[in-house]
């Protein structure tokens, strides 16, 4: 019965070399292999995982953003709308005050003249009168000869000057 | 005619009866020498049962092929321990394929009770069998398909190490299923979550060594052809190994239940212990049948495609056409015995690890959660 009788040599052999393989391949093989392989398979989870929050924060953010984006939209019609009426009331004060600006202008204008003309009228008074007095001095040094003659001169003279 | 009336008889067991048969060969097989074999192939009648022996069992040297006379094969070194004259090593080339003896050793004759063995002649003229740890064919194929697994496995880890995040690659998307399989669908499913993990590197081992040994014992030359895991010796070391696992791991529950099954009525335990007799001989029959069931598989594998082969010589000595004839039938049976035994091979390697970690994680069960915690630490 060679063939069910266990010869010892091959015992022996594969005693030993079955156990040195064990230790081998469990020490420098298996451990490396299975902690990659659970290492891997932690990460696929952890990233299948954290894709899913992502998802998840995009989706608010997205709601988020278009939230943001209405308000903003709201916030420029305001701002528009605000700047409208500020322009509206900044080009009515400027008009309210040009016309008031000018309606001053033309009233001091109009002072101006009024006291211009005053001033004038003073003036040619008092250059008439120095006139006058210098015309009397010159008609008294020439013709105050004949007592009749200086009065027609001064006469004369006085109807010229009533002219104003 | 009578021979040939006995060479019809074994056609016909080689092609019904290949399991009986086996018996029946062991006998016929120990009729011849080697020594005939070797010197006369060619006078020789072709002999079915010495050829299967031949290419199943263990031999001192790697027969690669015999072209008339001449054959080659790989000598392999000799390792004996006589405890008459102590120890001796030296090349099998020197018995000279079985015919020349050297330092008092010779290969036993057939008809002899260590046949094809190693022996020497003891001080009464018998025939002694020395310690004999020679590198024979098996060893050889053993040591060969060690240095195989462990540059696969090795290469492979150092890939791994370079970092979990990337792609497999060669070899390695082609082992990795395999380690996956393993691990998720055999050993995680038998011994469970907690526990797996200590015992699936032996588990791995296992499936890997008797996987690759199957394998090359379907290659037909150099470094295949041995039939190693078809060997009692080989197998009856892993199941003993899967025996020690399961002893060493076993908790009070399981040997508890040995002892006392629980259920079973008490009549059956108490004055004649019958159920703890069943149950003792159930903790032996498990390895045993891993031992038995793994030789006779890969065994009966290897019988079958060389009776296949025989066929065409059996016919080809009554007519060489006849052998012609027979040869395409044989051949198309032997692909498909080839086929087969591909199968077979990762059949029997998966058995053989699922039924170990099925052993396993039953010698692991506990029956009361609250004991858990003392047995935890071993």
């Amino acid at each position: 019965m060679g063939l069910v009788t266990p010869e010892f040599g091959l015992l022996f052999w594969m005693v030993v070399s079955f156990s040195i393989l064990l230790w081998l391949l469990g020490k420098y093989a298996w451990k490396p292999i299975l902690n990659a392989l659970s290492a891997r398979e932690d990460s696929i989870e952890k990233a299948l995982r954290s894709a899913e929050l992502a998802k998840s924060e995009m989706l608010k953010l997205q709601a988020g953003n278009e939230k943001l984006l209405k308000e903003a939209m709201l916030e420029r019609e305001k701002i528009v709308k605000e700047a409208r009426e500020l322009k509206d009331s900044i080009i009515r004060d400027a008009k309210n005050q040009a016309s008031l600006e000018a309606a001053k202008v033309l009233e001091d204008a109009k002072a101006a003249i009024s006291r211009e003309r005053a001033e004038a009228v003073e003036e040619m008074k008092s250059v008439i009168s120095s006139f006058s007095l210098e015309i009397a001095e010159t008609i008294l040094k020439e013709k105050l000869s004949s007592d009749q003659k200086q009065k027609e001169i001064v006469n004369r003279y006085l109807e010229n000057v009533k002219l104003n | 005619m009578a021979h040939k009336n006995s060479e019809m008889l074994k056609v016909f067991r080689i092609s019904t009866l290949i399991l009986f048969w086996l018996t029946v060969s062991i006998s016929g097989y120990s009729n011849n020498s080697p020594s005939e074999k070797q010197g006369e192939s060619t006078v020789e009648k072709f002999n079915a049962s010495k050829l299967i022996m031949e290419h199943i069992a263990d031999s001192y040297e790697w027969h690669i092929a015999t072209i008339g006379n001449f054959h080659l094969s790989l000598p392999l070194p000799v390792l004996v321990y006589s405890q008459q004259s102590g120890f001796h090593c030296f090349s099998s080339s020197k018995f000279h394929h079985g015919q020349e003896s050297y330092q008092g050793f010779q290969i036993g004759a057939e008809g002899s009770k260590y046949a094809g063995k190693i022996i020497e002649t003891g001080k009464d003229g018998s025939e002694v069998r020395p310690i004999d740890i020679s590198i024979t064919k098996n060893v050889a194929s053993l040591f060969t398909s060690i240095v195989i697994l462990l540059v696969i496995f090795l290469s492979i880890a150092k890939r791994y190490k370079e970092g979990f995040d990337r792609a497999p690659k060669g070899l390695q998307s082609w082992i990795e299923p395999i380690v996956l399989f393993i691990r998720d669908d055999v050993v995680k499913a038998s011994i469970g979550e907690e526990k797996y993990l200590r015992y699936l590197p032996y588990l791995l081992t296992v499936f890997f060594f008797i996987l690759l040994n199957n394998l090359m014992g379907l290659v037909p030359i150099l470094p295949g052809g041995a039939n190693l895991t078809g060997n009692i010796a080989v197998t009856m070391i892993l199941a003993l190994f899967t025996f020690a696992t399961i002893s060493f791991s076993g908790t009070k529950d399981y040997y508890m239940h040995i002892v006392n099954a629980p259920g079973i009525p008490w009549w059956l335990k108490l004055p004649v212990p019958l159920m703890p007799i069943v149950e003792i001989m159930g903790v032996f029959t498990k390895p045993f049948v891993l031992m038995v069931r793994l030789f006779a598989n890969i065994t009966a594998g290897h019988i079958i495609a060389l009776g296949f082969y025989s066929l065409i010589f059996i016919f080809g000595e009554k007519s060489v056409y006849a052998g012609y004839g027979v040869s395409v039938v044989s051949i198309l049976f032997t692909i498909f015995m080839g086929l087969l035994e591909l199968l077979v091979a990762f059949i029997q390697a998966y058995v053989f690890t699922l039924l170990s970690a099925l052993y396993i994680g039953m010698a692991l069960e506990r029956h009361e959660s609250h004991e858990g915690h003392l047995e935890n630490s071993h």
